[in-house]
């Protein structure tokens, strides 16, 4: 297999051919400003389109769209047209078009892409994945702190259990906005940033597989996000971010952003899972052996797999969602012979795998800086690989343990008591090699290991908390109520949100070339690992005391404990806006430099310089050793940067002939 | 339990016995807050025990809590454990011993975490057989029903946003009144007319979800009198939050004569409803709603809120 080391390029610098003699000024090139454009006209094309269909003499021949209620046809179309638009301004189509055309696709020298400096680069469709990943970071930062708003709104309202700070309806928006907003967008938390910029540094290869499919992923999620936040302006949705037929397909225009915006998010995790299965399966250096790759890469081809597998159930049960609002199909309706049943297998079949991408990226993180920071070998590297295998196996046949209380088959249900059980096992193999970890280990506590072992702390109550809810009986109590939301919480923002901001303290120097503020990062870490505990713990208290999500009234006993959890979440969001102000701080007004290995790491993105050259490499390197040999004598560097003239096309000829042996 | 998980290759001379000192914190840490659990905690449990499903529901959660707390103490310890005693001194910048893995500790620890999980889903099916389904929603054909003898069949309706409940065997006269009977097996056949609720009678430990077209049935039976808090558990549209009330379980004798007297008061009412069945079309639903207001009781698709805010809790 030959490793293509011509890094693709979609423009040249100035947006022409290589060699044209004249580039063209900033604003004829696709950039984001196109893509706005192209998505206004969309817009305006689909939503004329809509009224078209629902008003004309097509609709009288059609009765099913006459009945439908006429407004979702204009705002479904002018959804779809204008991620088309959006999609066709940033230049997707250009290289395209050019190869149906019969011409040379358009590919720009290092030198060139190098020239183009500034931050032009990152408001463009760019197919070098560190600027990919770049985007995604900034690109998640909004999403995360716009959610997380939303989240404080909540928290509000839930000051008091009568007086009412929002009208009934602005309240389940609110609700609606922060849940999906969360759940959909916060699936690349760490797989778009971190995964994208660090896998090909991480397994030795100048790019990605598929750079085109790569930045596309990335510039679905803000028109999926802008989608989403406009359906406040459609009145938002009353059904939080689970979106259970038939209330779904009752409520009125927002539904169709949910629908909508879900569904283009779940397309984006498809090509993000995609391409990063084909990068670590192809494009791994030469001596990366499958037992050499490191835990954090492993988390990453997990969470691909889940993404890939699950997210299509996704996209399907949105678009029969759609389909039952606009043609008037009746997938989910009794009556006519659908099944509301039907939607909720669908989403949680989805849905529970997606909690484990919400789940491993996060064991990928932690595990991958713990041996750094102990100064140790990683404790049984392959229960690590088979535990997160595992988890990804067995998130497929836990499904119906939403459903336990729904009215399903009652004799399926000891059969997903004991697959969720099961997965606690290799949930559990995380915890067993930490340990094994941090035996006579020499610690550093700096500020990614901080929240490191604050990610143990919290996934730990967040996963003991999981057996509770596994247990049938127990359930009945539990489920829809503040104790599920707890516990979702804690493994999500005390874990998935935890790991992120280690990875963000960890590899921010070797992104961006600069150094994050230490003591602002450990003031950081305390107050928001103090507020965290202090909103989440008391809210299974709040659970087991038979107050259900998304309420805006409760019993009057419950006030203080509500009082303190909204306050704590008040204080959390300050913790998360010292972490902005560090980010932006650190990042736009000091940039204190940091060009070498400050956190002393084998791991081979570390063996180039900070932020790395234009095609990661300048030789395809060969891998000597795995990533974790701290401390073991004699172990060689874990990577020959400069490999002798003809090792790696020898070892990829070897490799062939084995191929062709076998 | 899992203590064997520390144990490690023979210590250097002079090293203390790493495994032993947090053995000994993990095991009277774990005793003590295990009793305290059992014997403290666990009668104040939610949900209570006022029924057989909520004493059932209880036990489960106090058995866990029990199991739970070894575990978590374990982790907790180890790592407060690696924290004070394997940090870095200052000025050692050598790396730490290069361990790893212990074939022997891995094994241990997989067989144990299995042992632990497989008993658990053992308990919880057992638990399930023994306490009827234990107030979950059963679906129409329930199969944990071995102890239910002569139960009293009372159907709760969800509708946006208001629970109806609906007594069969008393001519199937409907109010929005929930009252029950102790000492007898109640069987709840929960059904929706619009969207999908849930009913959760939080001291009874029940909880089913109200699906249009379905018949969710679960089962409990109530060990004494007391007020019963009524949630919907399953976000159903703008007022879902509001959607609460509160019924009452009181003696067979006071329960059977006030189901007599709502049936006399109610007949006029009844006779508008559409007949009892276990699910309703939701055309019936304008229906219901002129039944309601001609009783003087409620229209409640539509303006059973007036248009402010609903009543104060």
């Amino acid at each position: 297999m030959a490793i293509e080391t011509q890094p693709e390029r979609a423009h040249g610098a100035g947006g022409s051919a290589p060699g044209s003699p004249r580039p063209r000024p900033w604003w004829m090139r696709p950039a984001i400003h196109t893509a706005i454009i192209g998505a206004v006209i969309g817009y305006v094309l689909g939503h004329l389109l809509g009224n078209f269909l629902a008003a004309s003499n097509v609709a009288t021949e059609y009765p099913n769209i006459a009945l439908s209620d006429s407004s979702d046809w204009p705002i479904v179309l002018g959804y779809a047209f204008a991620v088309v638009g959006w999609v066709a301004g940033l230049g997707v189509f250009n290289d395209l078009i050019r190869q149906m055309l019969g011409r040379p696709v358009r590919v720009a020298t290092e030198e060139e892409e190098a020239a183009n400096g500034g931050i032009a680069k990152y408001f463009r469709f760019t197919l070098d994945h560190k600027v990919v990943g770049i985007q995604y970071l900034v690109g998640m930062l909004i999403y995360f702190c716009t959610a997380g708003l939303f989240a404080m709104a909540i928290r509000a309202e839930l000051l008091s259990p009568s007086y009412h700070l929002f009208s009934s309806s602005a309240y389940v928006e609110i609700v609606g906005e922060h849940g999906t907003m969360m759940m959909m967008l916060m699936t690349s938390v760490i797989l778009g940033p971190f995964g994208n910029y660090l896998i090909p540094l991480m397994i030795g290869s100048k790019r990605v597989a598929f750079p085109r499919i790569e930045a596309l992923s990335f510039w679905i999620t803000p028109v999926a996000f802008l989608i989403l936040l406009s359906g406040l302006m459609l009145g938002g949705f009353p059904f939080g971010w689970t979106g259970y037929a038939p209330l779904s397909i009752q409520s009125t225009l927002g539904a169709d952003s949910y629908a909508m915006a879900f569904g283009l998010m779940g397309v984006s995790m498809i090509l993000a899972g995609f391409n990063i299965i084909v990068t670590v399966i192809c494009y791994r250096a030469p001596g990366m052996r499958w037992s050499r790759i490191p835990m954090f890469v492993w988390a990453m081809v997990a969470t691909s797999f889940l993404m890939v597998l699950a997210a299509p159930v996704l996209v399907g049960g949105m678009y029969m969602l759609l389909s039952d609002r606009t043609a008037q199909t009746a997938f989910f309706t009794d009556t006519l012979g659908g099944s509301s049943y039907l939607y909720q297998n669908l989403f949680w079949f989805f849905g529970h795998p997606e909690v484990y991408i919400l789940a491993l990226p996060g064991f990928g993180i932690v595990s991958e800086l713990l041996p750094v920071f102990t100064r140790k070998p990683l404790y049984g590297y392959k229960v690590a690989a088979a535990g997160m295998i595992g988890v990804t196996l067995l998130s497929f046949f836990v499904w119906q343990h939403h459903l336990f209380d729904s009215g399903i088959n009652p004799d399926m249900r000891p059969v997903f008591m004991l697959t969720t059980e099961l997965i606690s096992i290799p949930t559990g193999f995380i915890y067993l090699v930490a340990m094994g970890t941090l035996w006579k280990a020499k610690i550093r506590l700096t500020v990614p290991m901080l929240f490191t072992l604050g990610m143990y702390f919290n996934f730990l109550i967040g996963g003991i908390s999981g057996v509770f809810l596994s247990d049938v009986p127990a359930d009945t109590t539990e489920h829809g109520s503040f104790f599920v939301m707890a516990h979702f919480h804690y493994t999500i923002m005390g874990g998935l949100i935890f790991a992120f901001m280690a990875g963000c303290y960890y590899w921010l120097p070797k992104m961006m070339g600069i150094k994050l503020n230490q003591t602002l990062g450990k003031i950081h870490f305390w107050t928001m690992f103090l507020f965290f505990n202090s909103t989440f713990l008391p809210l299974f208290a709040v659970g087991m005391a038979g107050q259900p999500r998304r309420v805006f009234e409760y019993a009057r006993s419950l006030e203080t404990l509500n009082d303190w959890v909204s306050i704590s979440a008040f204080l959390l969001g300050a913790s998360i806006l010292i972490f902005v102000i560090n980010f932006v701080w650190s990042t736009v007004i000091a940039r204190v430099r940091e060009e070498g290995n400050p956190w002393n790491s084998r791991g081979l993105e570390w063996q180039v310089s900070s932020p790395p050259p234009p095609g990661n490499f300048a030789h395809v390197p060969v891998v000597l050793s795995g990533p974790y040999e701290y401390g073991t004598p004699g172990a060689p560097p874990v990577a020959d940067l400069n490999p002798p003239t003809g090792v790696v096309s020898a070892a990829y000829a070897g490799a062939d002939t084995a191929r062709a042996e076998a | 339990m899992a203590a064997e998980a520390p144990a490690q290759p023979p210590a250097a001379a002079g090293e203390p016995n790493h495994g032993l000192r947090i053995f000994i914190p993990w095991l009277v840490l774990s005793v003590v807050a295990d009793l305290i659990i059992w014997i403290v905690w666990r009668p104040h449990m939610p949900p209570g025990a006022m029924s057989s499903a909520a004493a059932n529901q209880q036990f489960d959660i106090a058995i866990m809590a029990v199991l739970a707390a070894p575990v978590m103490i374990l982790v907790l310890t180890y790592f407060a454990y690696a924290l004070i005693v394997w940090r870095q001194k200052p000025g050692d910048e050598e790396d730490g011993p290069a361990i790893h893995g212990n074939t022997r500790i891995q094994a241990t620890w997989i067989v144990l975490t299995s042992v632990i999980v497989l008993f658990l889903a053992v308990f919880g099916t057992v638990e399930l057989f023994t306490a009827q389904g234990s107030g979950a929603g059963e679906g129409g054909s329930p199969i944990f029903t071995s102890d239910v003898k002569g139960p009293l069949q009372v159907q709760v309706i969800g509708q946006q946003w208001r629970f109806t409940y609906r007594y069969p065997q008393y001519g199937g006269f409907e109010t929005t009144d929930l009252v029950l009977p102790t000492n007898t097996w109640v069987e709840f056949h929960v059904t929706s007319i619009d969207v999908i609720h849930s009913f959760w009678a939080y001291q009874l430990g029940v909880k089913a979800d109200a699906n249009p077209g379905v018949d969710n049935v679960a089962y409990a039976k109530i060990y004494h009198t007391g007020s019963i808090t009524v949630r919907c558990a399953e976000l159903c549209g703008l007022w879902h939050g509001a959607m609460f009330d509160y019924g009452k379980a009181v003696s067979p004798a006071a329960f059977h004569a006030w189901a007599q007297g709502a049936e006399v008061h109610l007949a006029a009412v009844t006779k508008l409803l559409p007949p009892y069945a276990l699910t309703y079309d939701p055309t019936v639903v304008p229906q219901m709603s002129k039944a309601m207001v001609a009783a003087g009781l409620t229209g409640a698709p539509g303006l059973y809120y007036p248009p402010t805010d609903p009543a104060q809790p």
